[in-house]
């Protein structure tokens, strides 16, 4: 397996995937960052985003709602806290969420202390629906 | 000896009773499955949330962070979770017991705060006339992430605040439906796992800094902490109920044959008496 990943993908509430890949893209802290075999030990946090892994010809994308990440010796485990295949989606609650989120952030101010909150739930709708539309599965 | 009819009205109230145990076992045995479900769900994110930890924590002393430092012990929270409903065998019982064998296990001139989960360890501690800091009761289902965030805020604010010098979880850990056992972890300081490094601790690269790092993460281990231990919890008590329902069951049908035993037993003794009567009658007139 010298040239393969193992990507895990674990969340709260399942285990997503535990499968060999040949390259992963992820949403870091301080940006995206792409791995691929023989990767430097590593551990960053994520953020909410888009992530994809390459295996064969085929890229699959995934939503993820923020965690963590760490690759060791050609093991890359990701701990999200929410994670969903693109056709996984429900892309009405998205748009829904989106909306709700649109229209009290126009109510708040930035000191609001809800602020914060509603700016990471509309983050969370937009990256759900940004995954949606690629749809490309496989 | 009874009545046949006293005896007939027993069996009646015992084969209602049966039912409802019955149906209880059932409900049980479904819910068991989910929670069960849910649990062995989670283990994995506990478990890699664990073995990250102690990745990072052979890499960071104890003062990198507050929430690693351990303090001397004079004053600590346990957190008890216990259910909100009876009928479940031992299950409430044996967490009560080993909650009180805690703190009494505790030099006299320290102190124990309890934080109360559940109405039947609320329940229990109020007659006692024992203060609790914090009580939540009726909350339907306790595996809830919400109430798991709840309780790790209070738990680290606490502990920050020097209001605890540790937080303890008391907890049923789920191994069958048979065998539920209380257990005590725990949750801050957060242990720093595995003090020594066996090897060579691999080079790391962290991002964004350590600190940061830290700082997210480890109020996200308590957290997860206390979810798996609301998960095993509510698995533990509804298998502790099928069980407990099941023995119920059985005990009715062990009540009921030996009522019907005696019940014919009632009617033949009475048919005897009769047909005695009608011969010596009939002996009489002759």
């Amino acid at each position: 397996m010298a040239d393969k990943i193992t990507l895990r993908l674990v969340t709260p509430s399942r285990l997503l995937l535990d499968e060999e890949v040949d390259e992963v893209t992820a949403p870091g802290a301080l940006g995206e960052f792409g791995v691929l075999p023989h990767h430097i030990s590593f551990l960053t946090q994520l953020e909410p985003g888009e992530m994809s892994y390459k295996q064969g010809a085929g890229r699959s994308h995934l939503a993820i709602g923020g965690g963590y990440a760490e690759v060791l010796d050609d093991v890359m485990t990701i701990l999200a806290d929410a994670a969903e295949y693109a056709d996984e989606i429900d892309v009405e609650r998205a748009r829904r969420a989106r909306e709700r989120a649109e229209k009290k952030l126009d109510e708040l101010s930035r000191e609001d202390k809800e602020f914060l909150a509603v700016e990471a739930a509309l983050r969370r709708a937009l990256v759900r629906l940004q995954v949606a539309s690629r749809e490309a599965r496989m | 000896m009874a009545t046949l009819k006293a005896i007939r009205k027993r069996i009646g109230s015992i084969r209602n009773t049966q039912q409802i145990t019955k149906a209880m076992k059932m409900v049980a045995a479904a819910k068991l499955r989910r929670a069960q479900d849910a649990a062995l769900r989670a283990r994995p994110y506990a478990e890699k949330m664990t073995a990250l930890l102690s990745n990072l924590s052979s890499r960071v002393s104890p003062e990198a962070h507050p929430l690693l430092a351990a303090r001397e012990e004079k004053r600590v929270d346990l957190v008890i979770l216990t259910a909100d409903r009876g009928l479940c065998g031992g299950y409430n019982a044996n967490i009560i017991r080993a909650g009180e064998k805690f703190v009494r296990g505790r030099a006299p001139e320290k102190e124990t705060n309890l934080i109360l989960v559940g109405r039947k360890g609320v329940d229990y501690f109020r007659r006692r006339k024992i203060e609790a800091v914090e009580r939540y009761q009726q909350i339907g289902s306790i595996a809830t992430e919400q109430l798991a965030g709840e309780l790790a805020e209070k738990a680290i604010a606490r502990f920050l605040s020097q209001e605890a010098a540790a937080v303890y979880i008391l907890y049923s850990r789920f191994r069958s439906a048979l065998s539920q056992v209380p257990t005590l972890e725990k949750l801050v300081p957060v242990a720093g796992a595995a003090e020594e490094s066996e090897g060579q601790p691999t080079e790391y690269l962290f991002e964004p800094g350590i600190e940061q790092l830290l700082s997210s993460l480890l109020p996200k281990i308590v957290e997860v902490g206390i979810f798996r231990a609301l998960l095993e919890a509510a698995a533990s008590e509804h298998g502790a109920r099928m069980t407990a329902m099941d023995s119920a069951t059985t005990n009715a049908a062990e009540i009921m044959s030996h009522l019907t035993l005696q019940m014919n037993r009632a009617r033949q003794a009475a048919i005897t008496k009769e047909l005695l009567e009608v011969v010596s009658t009939a002996e009489a007139l002759k």
